[in-house]
């Protein structure tokens, strides 16, 4: 029982921290992306005792400027909400990450230990509800800070989230069909069996349609341009408008966290999560014939190296396309979301349907 | 529907124009880290205080007073040079000179460069070209706006 506790216990910060500092890392990714670009070199002057190391010590500075400036509340606003409404927007985001799998399970003495924080069978739910409540900490902190051009902001965000949420739902339905299970390692293990015999049965195969919907409107998730209405710097500045300090710190690092979590699910869901193709417990089985076994301990760092690698090239990719694109209208948004991306997710669930009556 | 679509296929194209620029200028700036320099290619970025981008000839710099071969500066207190400046910062006052072929000089010459727009039209003015703007400095940033008053002394010393 102890050992139980304690091993969740591990697993929550070792998750945490996994997070935190893949979010500190891709905040020097969007500037250093940005720079290569744009063919310019990007922040390097942060230095510790002279070292620069390509400015991997920005975010450290950022943070460090973040906690100190000051936690301004404005006047005749809602003390409370005010303050917890950028702790909603990080909590939900994080709290997301419980479902993902990193890997397969590992045994220690005769304990199995699932390299996943908590292993529910609604686990696929539980992400886009959690995704869904993140909401309120955009509108909660949009009306607490007692500014017109927040409450906009606010209801923007609100407006977009709830559209795209309805296409995120939908075009995830062509995979529930196809996959047995709605647990996010049952979905990853079913990902490693072969079509054809030598196609990985990986998500984007079998529903590409519904991999681009859930693509775009990921994108739309995370609140970053093009999608980026809530905030708006041209127009209302936005959501977190009267935020300072680590406050605001915390919506931005929601951005991040959700663009991390994003590449996360993508991974899981279409690409194979920490699949390897061809590689099963005991080593590569090639379908062309030839074998290479493997030590257990080795298959488990190559699955988890894949995992991570698969989710840092769909960091990049969204890092890539916040910097490719302007802003959508806001009709325009509207116009996409409910007449391109909803009328595409039922057809891509009707031709999955139908598909599986006649195969 | 059809208009989002093509938006859509256009997105694919800034994607595919923005990871071409990302790939190439990795692999540049890659080439560069491990010694190699073939083409100037990777970033346009200059790094300022270490690298400095070079002066053009014509560029107007900081102002200088010309001397005479014996030293003395070449200006002979027309104030022309005053009288054209439209920042009007530029300050003479005249004394006699003991050389009757040349009658005036300055006894004081103040160039206040936080009023000085670098407009060069001082230069353009004067008849004796004792002032020139090619002194390629260009760092003149102070903590204290004294030190932006130049005087004659300063002006002299500066072509030195
Ligand atoms: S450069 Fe222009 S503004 Fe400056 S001192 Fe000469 S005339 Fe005046
Ligand atoms: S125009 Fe030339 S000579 Fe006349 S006062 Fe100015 S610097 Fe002296």
């Amino acid at each position: 029982m102890f050992l139980d506790i304690l091993i969740i216990a591990i697993k929550i910060i070792l998750g945490i921290s996994w997070l935190l500092t893949l979010t500190l890392i891709l905040t020097w990714v969007e500037r250093k992306e940005s720079a290569v670009v744009q063919d310019r070199i990007g922040a390097n002057r942060a230095s510790i005792l002279g070292l620069r190391v390509f400015g991997l010590f920005q975010p450290i500075a950022d943070a460090i400027k973040m906690m100190f400036k000051e936690d301004f509340v404005p006047p005749f606003s809602n003390r409370f909400l005010h303050t917890i409404a950028p702790f909603l927007s990080f909590f939900f985001a994080v709290i997301t990450l419980a479902a993902i799998p990193f890997g397969d399970e590992i045994t220690i003495g005769s304990k199995v230990i699932a390299l996943q924080i908590v292993r529910m069978n609604v686990g696929l739910v539980f992400i886009l509800a959690m995704f869904s409540l993140g909401i309120y900490g955009i509108i909660i902190g949009g009306w607490a800070s007692n500014n017109k051009y927040t409450l906009l902001g606010g209801m923007r965000g609100t407006a977009q989230i709830i559209s795209y949420e309805i296409a995120l739902g939908l075009s995830l339905i062509g995979l529930i069909m196809i996959y047995p299970s709605l647990e996010l390692n049952e979905i990853v293990k079913y990902q490693g069996s072969l079509l054809f015999g030598f196609i990985p049965k990986w998500g984007v195969i079998l529903q590409p349609l519904g991999f681009f919907i859930f693509l775009i409107a990921g994108m739309a998730e995370t609140k970053r341009v093009p999608f980026d209405l809530p905030e708006g710097e041209s127009e209302i500045i936005g959501f977190y408008t009267e935020y300072s300090g680590m406050k605001f710190g915390l919506f931005m690092m929601t951005d991040f966290v959700e663009v991390i979590l994003i590449s996360a699910l993508v991974t899981t869901l279409f690409f194979g999560g920490w699949q390897v193709p061809y590689l099963y417990p005991d080593g590569f089985h090639f379908p062309w014939g030839g074998n290479i076994l493997l030590n257990k301990w080795i298959v488990t760092v190559l699955q988890v190296l894949s995992f991570n690698l698969k989710v840092a090239f769909f960091c990049w990719l969204l890092v890539l396309a916040r910097w490719t694109f302007p802003r959508y209208r806001y009709d325009q948004l509207m116009n996409l979301g409910w007449k391109l991306l909803i009328p595409m997710s039922f057809v891509n669930i009707i031709g999955t349907g139908l598909i599986l009556i006649l195969v | 529907m059809i208009k989002s679509l093509v938006f859509l296929l256009e997105f694919l194209k800034g994607l595919w124009i923005t990871a071409k620029h990302f790939w190439i200028n990795i692999f540049f700036n890659f080439l560069k880290l491990i010694g190699f320099n073939i083409r100037d290619r990777g970033s346009v970025t200059i790094q300022y205080p270490e690298e400095k981008k070079e002066i053009a000839r014509r560029h107007r710099s900081l102002h200088r007073i010309l001397t005479r071969e014996d030293g003395s500066p070449r200006c002979v207190a027309c104030m022309l040079c005053m009288t054209v400046c439209p920042s009007e910062c530029i300050y003479i006052e005249a004394e006699e000179d003991p050389n009757p072929e040349i009658q005036k000089r300055p006894s004081k010459f103040i160039i206040d460069l936080s009023r000085c727009c670098f407009c060069g039209f001082c230069v353009e003015a004067c008849p004796e070209d004792a002032l020139r703007m090619d002194t390629n400095i260009v760092e003149l940033g102070e903590y204290n706006r004294e030190k932006l008053i130049y005087d004659l002394n300063r002006l002299v010393r500066i072509s030195k």
